[in-house]
């Protein structure tokens, strides 16, 4: 029997290529350059014609969509996703989470392995991908651990993981305690491939904390968790991919150390990439005063300080993409005192609108900045970021810009409603995604003019 | 008020008028017959996941005096350790209506949550290391007795800050009534970022001769092994309120139970100083206050009854 070498580490789900006019829309694409009012013909999943607009000729067959005074952007990529499949499938599973993702704008996610059970080994990592083949609504790929059961003392078999369909491999939701374990897998690395995406924290410095060590910790007499606990390791990490020439992504940076700490490994060579998330980006620990449940994340929010330097890392490129950590949980799991619940809050559904809203609308960065960092969460994994060109598959994302809606107001795609974004006025809704040549989402309320 | 959650929440004048009323209960407890008929039919439940011997007999003598009838529901032993949730809790002892439920958690706004799930209102008998109103009002009260009031004086809290609700709340109280307050303890047990709440933060005892009010908290066995302090011994070397540190003049505190010969030594507990006792006395009157003000007083306007014989 021969093994069967997945050379795509994307589950593509099967679905019926579109065939499409996007009539008179902003199209907006950082990375060709294009900016300006098109038409675009999607046939048979691909992008046929980018034409000036109202030139295109309508090919037999194909939906009409009205995109005047609407964006269309190359669809986005999630480096950081938690499907919860298998085993937790009350908080997620492949179909809702994917379908999120789809509602979100996003085109492809790459799901994280701390899942019950965890996915360290390849039987595990075949029928998660046989499952994502049949249930996915966008394409995924699969994460797998570095280290056996998250146990933090004994290396995967990641070379079989790899050759099995494993993008990257993480522990993500624990740091790799030990630098001698983390070395290991780096050496390993030569052998089995794979990005080593990792989780900063630790556990010594972060002890029970339940939020940022801080103003508001020290007020609401919760135990904190330090910056420090994130950029020591941050920095320690670093130092050891150097040293072995090894290939390192850091998960959800959340303070301006651990910045300044991949600023400094960059600029020696290190070959390292890093991830932020939407609330990170938004929020501080100031949302934590209520006690609020959903403003419970790992990495926690910070401060106003951390939150100005992280976005001013991602505007420079220090940061090289925006991941949401969506990470859902189920209501009963939450609504319980502030100490006792899970860590996480849903973000795939908001991404967009929050960062849009909270940092485009006020002029502090640039969209074309922000499409870019949404479309290039899978680069440093090697899913190269959606082009709108002729000839590419077609991965589109059509935005109203101007259309502002209260977050969960209609509920979530999502199977959970943990969002931190919650209750929120934003503006930016998605009225359409084409994921992997195919429609994947289409907002309730937005009509298709038809042939 | 409808519930007691924090103190945050309070205003001074709010903090007045219970010491007001507390002091206007003082007299039931020199009776023979120690009650009122105020709260006569109401229901107060005492739901405490925390041991706690005296904050649960001070609120239920406090309930009683007032002629409400008390349940007490400990977690341990029930359907808590069966692995209920608190929500579930709270909406099964729903079913049981009562007026007020006094709550005790191991956790931070647990008390705020609850306050959600019931019709009850709430009174918060600790949420973690969050605060502990009733304990701040009583210290308030305690020392409106003592001085008169707390407007211009110099207050200090010493010893564990990090672990203490006490501390959070008698921060935030103090200074509401016009006290200025310092915190003071090992590094190890003042938390980062407590200037928020207004206080200065010192890691020495040197100048507690500006304090008018020592408020000393209690040092916890287990902080040892958690490597917070090296040995009691060194803590009470440096920390100690003993007789040589505390002077003639200055009032001092403890939300007990005391350590002997840790936090403070055994003169000074027994010294004209200490007002630790009138602070256990000032647990009763203060608790029926509150209990009263988010019961009786929620129909507004009501006057303060006459304590009258029952």
């Amino acid at each position: 029997m021969s093994v069967v070498r997945r050379s795509d580490a994307l589950v593509r789900p099967a679905a019926s290529p579109a065939r499409l006019v996007v009539r008179g829309a902003h199209v907006l694409d950082p990375r060709t350059g294009v900016d300006g009012v098109f038409d675009v013909v999607v046939i048979d999943g691909g992008i046929a014609a980018l034409e000036p607009a109202g030139s295109a000729t309508v090919p037999e067959g194909a939906e009409v969509v009205d995109g005047a005074g609407r964006h269309l952007l190359p669809a986005f990529v999630d480096p950081h996703v938690h499907l919860r499949v298998p085993g937790q499938e009350h908080k997620e599973d492949l179909e809702t989470g994917t379908r999120a993702a789809a509602a979100g704008g996003y085109c492809a996610v790459i799901a994280m392995p701390n899942t019950e059970p965890v996915v360290d080994s390849a039987p595990v990592l075949r029928a998660l991908r046989d499952a994502a083949a049949r249930d996915a609504r966008v394409p995924v790929a699969f994460t797998a651990a570095i280290t056996r059961g998250l146990g933090g003392d004994e290396l995967t078999e990641m070379a079989e993981l790899r050759s099995e369909g494993a993008i990257a491999f993480t522990d993500d939701g624990r740091p790799v305690v030990s630098a001698g374990m983390l070395r290991k897998a780096l050496q390993y690395q030569r052998l089995a491939g794979g990005v080593l995406a990792l989780h900063e924290e630790d556990p010594a410095l972060s002890g029970r904390g339940a939020m940022h060590e801080g103003e508001v910790s020290a007020l609401l007499g919760l135990a904190g968790i330090p910056s420090v606990s994130e950029s020591t390791m941050v920095a320690r990490d670093c130092a050891l991919a150097g040293y072995e020439g090894g290939r390192i992504h850091i998960q959800h940076l959340s303070c301006v150390e651990s910045v300044l700490a991949i600023e400094a490994a960059k600029a020696s060579g290190v070959k390292v990439t890093c991830e932020v998330a939407p609330h990170h980006l938004c929020l501080t620990e100031e949302a934590v005063r209520g006690l609020d449940t959903r403003m419970k994340m790992n990495p926690p929010l910070r401060t106003e300080d951390d939150r100005q330097a992280l976005i001013e890392a991602l505007r420079s490129g220090v940061i090289d993409c925006i991941a949401t950590d969506h990470a859902p949980h189920a209501r009963d799991e939450k609504e319980v005192p502030f100490e006792q619940a899970p860590m996480g809050t849903t973000g795939l559904e908001t991404a967009f609108a929050a960062v849009y809203t909270q940092l485009v609308v006020p002029g502090v960065l640039d969209l074309g900045l922000v499409v870019e960092r949404m479309t290039g969460g899978g680069e440093p994994f090697g899913i190269p970021a959606p082009r709108v060109e002729v000839g590419e598959e077609a991965n589109l994302v059509l935005v109203d810009l101007g259309s502002e809606w209260e977050v969960g107001e209609d509920g979530y795609e999502s199977r959970s409603e943990n969002c931190c974004f919650a209750g929120e006025r934003v503006r930016g809704r998605v009225l359409m995604t084409v994921a992997a040549g195919a429609v994947a989402y289409r907002e309730r309320a937005f009509a298709v003019v038809g042939a | 008020m409808r519930h007691l959650l924090s103190i945050e929440d309070l205003d001074r004048a709010a903090i007045e008028r219970i010491c007001d009323r507390a002091a206007s209960f003082a007299e039931v407890a020199d009776r023979e017959i120690k009650k009122v008929p105020a709260l006569r039919g109401r229901t107060v439940l005492n739901l405490f996941y925390e041991a706690s011997t005296r904050t649960r007999s001070s609120f239920e003598l406090a309930a009683k005096r007032l002629s409400a009838d008390v349940v007490n529901f400990a977690a341990s032993g029930s359907s808590v350790e069966k692995g209920e949730s608190l929500k579930d809790t709270v909406l099964t002892l729903n079913a049981h209506k009562p007026d007020v439920i006094v709550i005790r958690t191991p956790w931070a706004g647990a008390a705020a949550l609850v306050a959600e799930w019931t019709p009850a209102a709430i009174v918060n008998a600790g949420d973690g290391k969050h605060e502990h109103p009733t304990q701040a009002l009583l210290d308030v009260h305690t020392l409106r007795a003592r001085l008169g009031g707390l407007d211009g004086l110099s207050i200090w809290i010493v010893g564990d800050v990090l672990h203490s609700r006490v501390a959070r709340s008698n921060i935030l109280a103090f200074q509401k009534m016009g006290a200025s307050v310092t915190v003071c303890g090992p590094p190890t047990l003042i938390p980062r970022g407590v200037e928020a709440l207004g206080c200065d933060v010192r890691f020495t005892l040197d100048d507690l001769g500006e304090a008018d009010v020592v408020y000393a908290l209690r040092m916890q066995h287990e902080r040892m092994d958690q490597a917070f302090v090296p040995t009691l011994r060194e803590y009470a070397a440096e920390y100690q309120i003993n007789g040589r540190r505390l002077h003639p003049r200055q009032v001092l505190m403890h939300p007990g139970p005391v350590n002997r010969g840790v936090e403070l030594s055994g003169e000074v507990v027994d010294s004209p100083q200490a007002v630790i006792t009138a602070q256990v006395e000032a647990g009763v009157v203060v608790r029926m206050a509150v209990l009263y003000e988010v019961l009786a007083s929620a129909r507004a306007g009501e006057p303060v009854p006459e304590p009258a014989p029952a």
